[in-house]
């Protein structure tokens, strides 16, 4: 429904980018690490599960208080680290003027649970411990007080606050791989319109938990044994948790150029929609009506955060399949699935190709990847999601 | 009627449906009779034990049943019948075929305590952790608990039902949820984007845990008897909120669009605004500064005066801190005017609704301006003498009522605030 853009929409500029993740923080080691083809996969700490485990980070460098540390789980430390990397390479950084009217969307899931206290009660419950109140009792015992706020969802963006002083407005959005979908179409479509003219997006994700293997273990999502790369698992299908932060900074044209800016690519279109998937293809359908929305040619460079997980994965390569033209990465195999934080990550990616001048190498053995010369300056970043919303966008070149 | 834009040139949004579900009932009528009696929908917990609390008591919505129960199972309930009854008085699109997208204001979804034990007591051992947890999960043993607990689950169900357009966004600001959802189909509206968009919020999480959290954080009422009493705005007595269940639906459609299908106008969204609070989690900066920057930035929005406002549907939690802190905020933003705007908190009679709080407040807030007639603040026995303001204490009172001002503050530094109006200003 975004796609009609008013006469006079303003260009968005991406001109912050903050990425921390299982392959090491920051942009050159990225680009770095992409270009090596570097995997870094942990399959023996939660085995069979495979993970992709958070890069050793400073965070002292982002968070400088142990105190703000201490308040946050790994997903908000995560998040409030890359989203500083994003607010130092957009140059605003402590810029009090501009953060004070910045406006954040932030993706998020959250929970983190106190696994020892959960294991305590199930096991206390397992040897018939259950008069009526142990649970309560237990939980007023046993849970630390500011837990809490380390799993409220809108508690990242309130970190960001904090540490970073983010404090125009502020908003949570929730629901897995849709979420930061819709926070990116949100943003862009406030700032086209006027509504906003800087605004800090972006997600984090912690895959190392235990508790979250459980829920995608519900659905049966998760990848186990051997690590494969995403388009090569119709064997054993699923995908690997990943670890990632991913913050972008989104920013009028006008704007950025009245502050001497330097964009790393701008921000044409974000589109999305919600398939029911009660028919076969029907996630094929949905991405097929989506793309007249981008108006790109027949050939071009697309990212996409395909997950590897089943149907979705193989519904999606129908869909590719329709668009020979297009040189396909996926995220998916190098950072695992982020949930949240991989459409961010998709647009990241995509902007730091186009600035670099350059689409980093497949990693694929089955050949949907394929070699693409030449600096890109149109990529469309993909994604859909394990069990339901798609989405996607147009990163662009300045010219 | 004025022309269909707003003094700031965008198009004016009406509210066209609105639906309501809380403690005191399901439906406006129930609940506008209620409330302007002075009924509390307080009472003690009976859907779990209460051994070993310290707060006993809640705003739960007990009427209404889901099998097998869990609280998104209820939060999900609760927000379709806020929206059945918002949609039927919209009357708007066919059946199942809304025309304009969903923003929905709900807590966090996570695994819950019945599930969670459930599959512990799969294990089939005594002393396990989640390693031993895992390998039971799979398999298709558990595959709706997938689904339950995905944060996505409500809109796509809602979405589904009410056949909304686009990809339904669900959202957290806390307290503030429930406005911020309102706030985001307004934006949606003014940028041309859609002519209607459907507006929830909605919460059903009174469940241990969650008042184990909010008792550790020391924010709820122990006043737990009698449990009618325990939610005190304003007085000097009170000492916590009290954590209740309940949903606000919203049909916001463009003037424009409203009067073109001849829809009955309810209500105008006439502003709205947030400011975000970086001091800390749970606490507001002491100087009031995001508060009161939040306040002027929704006037502004609208383009009224403070002296144009003339009812304060408050935030009112309450707590010792909130109702100090709105109370010197908006002493600042309206000066001497103040003494002279009515102000009451719903939530002295349905609890913190939470996540739907700034959604039930709103459709309150539009039923007051409807009947010129404010809500009371139950429970004003003992006021607190360094809040002054003109507290509508536990009586309803007639009132020329024609901008209401509805605040929503939340931990994270979440502060919101809507102003609606029953004309385009």
């Amino acid at each position: 429904m975004t796609e009609q853009k008013s006469a006079g929409a303003k260009e968005v500029w991406i001109t912050g980018i903050g990425i921390v993740s299982s392959l090491g923080e920051g942009l050159d080691a990225h680009w770095d690490a992409l270009n090596a083809k570097k995997i870094n996969v942990d399959d023996k700490r939660f085995a069979p599960y495979i993970v992709h485990p958070l890069a050793p980070v400073t965070f002292d460098a982002q968070i400088p208080k142990k105190g703000d540390q201490r308040q946050m789980e790994a997903w908000q430390r995560i998040g409030t680290y890359a989203a500083g990397l994003a607010l130092d390479s957009a140059g605003v950084k402590g810029n009090k003027e501009i953060l004070g009217r910045m406006d954040m969307i932030v993706a998020a899931g959250g929970g983190e649970r106190d696994i020892a206290v959960d294991a305590a009660i199930l096991s206390a419950d397992a040897k018939g411990n259950s008069s009526p109140g142990f649970l309560n009792e237990r939980l007023m015992n046993d849970l630390r007080p500011t837990l809490f706020l380390a799993q409220l969802s809108n508690l990242l963006a309130g970190n960001i606050a904090i540490v970073h002083g983010v404090c125009g407005t502020s908003r949570t959005f929730m629901g897995e791989e849709a979420a930061s979908i819709d926070a990116a179409r949100i943003a862009l479509a406030r700032i086209e319109a006027g509504q906003s003219d800087i605004a800090l997006v972006g997600a984090a994700h912690n895959g190392e938990r235990s508790d979250l293997l459980v829920l995608y273990e519900f659905g049966d999502f998760n990848l186990t044994e051997k690590f494969s790369p995403v388009w090569q698992r119709d064997d054993r299908s699923g995908f690997a948790l990943g670890s990632a932060g991913c913050f972008l900074v989104l920013e009028a044209r006008e704007h950025a150029e009245a502050r001497g800016a330097k964009p790393y690519a701008k921000l044409t279109k974000v589109v999305a929609d919600l398939a029911q998937r009660k028919q076969p293809g029907a996630v094929t359908k949905s991405l097929e009506a989506l793309w007249p929305k981008l108006g790109v040619g027949d050939s071009g460079t697309l990212i996409t955060g395909a997950t590897g997980a089943e149907p979705v994965t193989s519904e999606e390569k129908v869909f590719l399949r329709q668009h020979p033209g297009f040189a396909i990465r996926a995220t998916g195999t190098m950072f695992g699935h982020t949930l949240e934080t991989q459409f961010p990550l998709g647009l990241a990616l995509a902007a730091l190709s186009i600035s670099r001048g350059a689409l980093f190498p497949p990693n694929d053995p089955t050949g949907l990847e394929v070699e693409k010369a030449g600096s890109p300056d149109q990529i469309v970043v993909v994604g859909a999601g394990h069990w339901q919303g798609e989405g996607m966008a147009l990163v662009e070149a300045i010219k | 009627m004025s022309a269909p834009r707003d003094k700031l040139g965008r198009p004016i949004v009406v509210v066209t449906g609105m639906g309501v579900v809380t403690s005191l009932g399901a439906g406006k009528k129930d609940n506008w009779a209620r409330l302007t009696a002075g009924e509390s929908g307080i009472r003690t917990v009976t859907r779990f034990p209460i051994d070993g609390l310290k707060t006993t008591m809640a705003g739960t919505v007990d009427f209404v049943t889901v099998e097998p129960f869990s609280s998104t199972g209820l939060t999900e309930r609760l927000a379709e019948m806020a929206t059945a009854e918002a949609l039927e008085q919209a009357a708007i699109g066919t059946k199942a075929d809304f025309p304009g997208p969903l923003f929905l204001a709900v807590a966090p979804v996570e695994v819950e305590w019945p599930q969670r034990l459930e599959l512990g007591r799969a294990v089939g051992k005594t002393e396990f952790g989640y390693e031993h947890m895992l390998r039971v999960s799979g398999g298709g043993r558990f595959t709706e608990y997938h689904h339950r607990f995905m944060f996505g689950s409500i809109a796509s169900h809602l979405a589904e039902n009410f056949g909304t357009k686009g990809s339904p966004i669900s959202l957290s600001t806390a307290c503030a949820s429930g406005a911020t959802a309102i706030q985001l189909g307004v934006e949606a509206i003014r940028r041309g984007e859609a002519d209607a968009a459907l507006c929830v919020g909605t919460d059903g999480s009174v469940n241990p845990e969650a008042l184990v959290r909010f008792s550790l954080l020391s924010a709820l009422s122990t006043q737990n008897e009698p449990p009618q009493a325990a939610s005190k705005p304003f007085s000097k007595n009170r000492d916590g909120f009290v954590m209740a269940e309940g949903a606000g639906a919203m049909v916001l459609e463009s003037y424009e669009s409203a009067i073109a299908r001849g829809a009955k106008i309810l209500g105008v969204v006439a502003g709205c605004g947030e400011l975000t609070d970086s001091f800390h989690r749970t606490r507001s900066s002491p100087d009031g500064k995001p508060i009161i920057g939040c306040m002027r930035k929704t006037l502004a929005d609208a383009g009224l005066e403070p002296e144009q406002i003339d009812h304060i549907n408050a935030h009112g939690t309450a707590t010792p801190e909130n109702d100090k802190m709105e109370y010197n905020t908006t002493a600042v933003v309206f000066g001497e005017h103040l003494p002279k705007i009515p102000v009451s908190s719903n939530k002295s009679m349905v609890g913190h609704t939470i996540s739907a709080a700034g959604a039930v407040e709103a459709v309150f807030s539009l039923l007051t301006l409807e009947h010129q007639r404010i809500p009371p603040t139950i429970n004003y026995e003992i006021p607190d003498p360094t809040i002054l303001f003109d507290v509508v204490g536990n009586r309803a009172r007639d009132a020329k009522v024609t901008a209401v001002m509805s605040n929503s503050f939340g931990f994270g530094g979440q502060n919101a605030s809507l102003i609606l109006t029953r004309e385009p200003v």
